[in-house]
């Protein structure tokens, strides 16, 4: 255990500079793709209101399409498959698209959850008290909706960090990239492979503790918190009715 | 188009799917198995240690990406003399990468059963055990079948990523073709579309089993 | 009823933080004796009953049942409760299986259908044949008069049935009591009375069992006593004719015409 720190503290005058480059490249990356996304998810959503089949359709066979394939055969077909009918785009941009354009499908849903929990009769109520409807959306609709939605939208954020890393399969300069190209020089694949897990679970991870405390506070008790283990069934949910 | 390379560029793809297919189904069985079990005991045991172990091992596999974890896995291992060959390398990453989604899946399953169906069980003297296997787990099951479908999907377009460490899978077998026959949109193109079938009727499959499952 | 109580009930207290809910109660319960507790919402009704076979176990007290003590290990010289050490929930559950309950909600398990709610514990916990616990689960279901729901799943029965099935349940245990709380409290009025019939009928069979309820003339026909309960303490006690037809504490009077106006009003 010890060698493997020492071996990394031998190489961190190597390492740092690239793989602190890489790691802004990946945070810009997601970043971008999530500013992508969240246009596109809400562009979809948007469509999905619409009264013309047509546009409901086009959005609706967009999320069945794009949540359907991995996101690499995205990539490949932006980066590798477009140069072929004369678009040529960089590696960046072509992962940038494809990101966003595979997590603005997921975030579709979200929003479509998100509106769809504020229930009708507070709009109702709201335009009954003789709120505009910028007021009602504003002081109403979109303080619930958001409540309901930032979980959500935390989770495609992590999970639009973690699926960053693909774009070194398209050789996006990013983290993983680095961190192959230092394995291939080195041969040290635990060490750099887990600086960079260390890496994404640094941000990741505090962000999964915030959904959940986020969420924790939608959703309070009602869960099953028995214990099978001793006699006690703890206090916390009972389903008569009383004692909440 | 290029009609000469039509049938190596099917076959090579068919022999992705095929690989795909067993990665998928080798990952599947080990998440849901050792996923389900790391939540039972969680569950039945509730200890502080258990807990920590657990969570620790859920939150690494689960916030780092799959990338990182494959070729931990297979360079890593090699790296300390365990080779593993790229297929069983790469269900074994999927698989405990899935371990640690599926036992959050139970998790929230299992307490999802209101505290009402132990409570009678209990009452009727039926030990602690029998309480789980025969009342809570039945009923989880159907609980956990919407989220496990989802991870499922999402499994089948995670071992893509495979391709990273020379698997043959669908998108390796696809570069490769593309090497030699240049028919780039079309091999991507038609890869995408295997997914979309792989998934699709993954997904078919789910929903036949949730309303098999309704009672 | 000269004979030992078959349930004695001594000291029980419970507190959560610093809610007391019971506060020093103790009651006996003769075989074959109906007893009927009643009171105001949040009285503690619930909790005395689930304190009963430990679901929720008391924080000082003890119950015994045919002498056995409940839920602790009868072991050391020191006989203050609070030093006797709990049992878990495996070596509850014998004693469990001799206490039939059936709660407010019913709580059948919905991936069984009933007759497989019935044979359940018979077969897992008395370990009976697969075919001797189905007979049973028929015959308990019979009693309830749902022989032709036996294969039903309990989504597909209404309230007064489903609770018919747990009653079932409770006797498919052979019980040496029944408990049962607020069994009609979540019915629609209309299927009280299916409910109401098949409890009479087992007291009319001498069964020992406690009975939860606000249905005040039910209580009055069928209990042979009566527990007034408010504030995790009892209040009032004695024979179910004298208590409740000439309660003397205020309280309980206040409680009555509560009771009776809700009941006019169904
Ligand atoms: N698990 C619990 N945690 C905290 N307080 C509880 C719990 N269960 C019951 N209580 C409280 O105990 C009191 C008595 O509850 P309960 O026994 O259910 O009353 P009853 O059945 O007579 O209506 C109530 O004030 C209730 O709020
Ligand atoms: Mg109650």
């Amino acid at each position: 255990m010890f060698s493997f720190y020492q071996t990394i503290a031998e190489n961190w005058s190597d390492w740092w500079p690239r793989l602190s480059h890489a790691a802004w490249i990946t945070i810009y990356v997601t970043a971008l793709s999530f500013v992508v996304a969240f246009a596109i998810g809400l562009a979809l959503e948007f469509m999905r209101t619409r009264s013309s089949v047509a546009i409901r359709l086009t959005a609706q066979i967009y999320i069945l399409t794009l949540r359907g394939v991995p996101i690499l055969v995205v990539l490949y077909l932006l980066y590798f498959a477009l140069p072929g009918y004369g678009v040529i785009i960089s590696a960046l941009t072509a992962g940038v698209i494809g990101l966003g354009a595979v997590h603005g499908a997921f975030l579709a849903e979200v929003f479509r959850a998100g509106l769809r929990s504020v229930s009708p009769g507070q709009r109702e109520a709201a335009q009954a008290v003789g709120l505009s409807p910028f007021q009602t959306f504003s002081l109403i609709l979109f303080p619930q909706a958001i409540k309901i939605v930032l979980p959500p939208l935390l989770v495609g954020f992590i999970s639009l960090l973690k699926d960053s890393a693909i774009c070194a399969l398209i050789a996006v300069p990013e983290l993983m990239l680095a961190a192959r190209a230092i394995m291939a020089e080195t041969f040290l694949p635990m060490h750099v492979f887990v600086l960079v897990g260390v890496f994404y679970f640094g941000i990741a991870f505090p962000a999964s503790l915030l959904v959940r405390a986020l969420e924790k506070r939608l959703t309070r008790g009602s869960t099953n918190k028995s214990s099978l283990e001793t006699g006690d069934i703890l206090p916390v949910a009972r389903l008569d009715g009383v004692g909440r | 188009m290029n009609y000469e390379t039509i049938g190596p560029i099917a076959q090579a793809l068919l022999a992705g799917v095929v690989v795909t297919v067993e990665v998928s189904i080798g990952a599947l069985f080990i998440a849901v198995v050792w996923g389900g079990l790391l939540a039972s005991l969680r569950f039945l045991y509730p200890s502080r240690m258990l807990d920590l172990a657990i969570s620790t091992y859920v939150e690494i596999f689960r916030n780092i990406p799959t990338l990182t974890h494959l070729l931990i896995v297979y360079f890593g291992l090699a790296y300390f003399g365990v080779t593993l060959p790229s297929l069983a390398a790469a269900i074994l990453a999927l698989g405990l990468i899935g371990g640690a989604v599926m036992a959050d899946v139970f998790r929230a399953g299992f307490q999802a059963v209101p505290i009402g169906q132990t409570e009678a069980a209990l009452a009727t003297g039926l030990p602690p055990l029998l309480t789980f296997r025969l009342v809570i787990f039945p009923q989880a099951l159907r609980i956990i079948l919407p989220p496990s479908g989802n991870y499922a999907v999402g499994l089948v377009k995670d071992t893509s990523l495979v391709a990273a460490i020379s698997a043959p899978e669908i998108m390796f077998n696809a570069r490769q073709i593309v090497n030699v026959s240049f028919q780039t949109g079309l091999v991507y193109g038609t890869a995408a579309m295997i997914y979309l079938a792989l998934t699709f009727l993954l997904t078919a499959l789910f929903y036949a089993l949730e309303r098999k499952a309704a009672y | 009823m000269n004979t030992a109580p078959i349930l004695t009930v001594r000291n029980l207290k419970k507190s959560y933080g610093i809610l007391d809910v019971l506060r020093d109660v103790s009651f006996d319960l003769h075989r074959g004796e109906r007893l009927a507790i009643l009171g105001p919402s949040g009285s503690g009704k619930s909790t005395c009953l689930r304190a009963i076979n430990f679901l929720d176990p008391p924080t000082s007290g003890t119950i015994t049942l045919e002498g056995e003590l409940i839920g602790l290990h009868p072991n050391g010289k020191d006989h203050r409760s609070a030093t006797r050490r709990k049992m878990t929930a495996r070596e509850l559950a014998p004693q469990r299986a001799e206490i039939g309950m059936v709660f407010q909600l019913f709580h059948l398990w919905p991936h069984l259908t009933a007759r497989e709610n019935v044979a359940l514990q018979p077969r897992k916990v008395q370990r009976m044949s697969s075919s001797d616990a189905n007979h049973l689960a028929e015959a308990m279901l019979k009693k309830v008069h749902l022989g032709h729901k036996l294969d039903e799943y309990p989504g597909r029965l209404s309230g007064g049935q489903q609770q018919r099935v747990a009653i079932a349940r409770a006797l498919a245990q052979k019980p040496k009591v029944l408990l049962f709380d607020e069994p009609t409290s979540a019915l629609d009025p209309e299927l009280v009375g299916e409910v109401l019939n098949v409890i009479q009928e087992l007291a009319d069979e001498g069964r020992s069992m406690v009975l939860v309820t606000h249905e005040i003339a039910f209580a009055r026909r069928m209990a042979d006593r009566v527990i007034f309960m408010d504030a995790g303490v009892i209040v009032e006690e004695g024979p179910a004719r004298e208590v409740l037809a000439n309660a003397k504490e205020p309280r309980l009077r206040k409680f009555l015409s509560t009771v009776s106006t809700q009941e006019a009003v169904q």
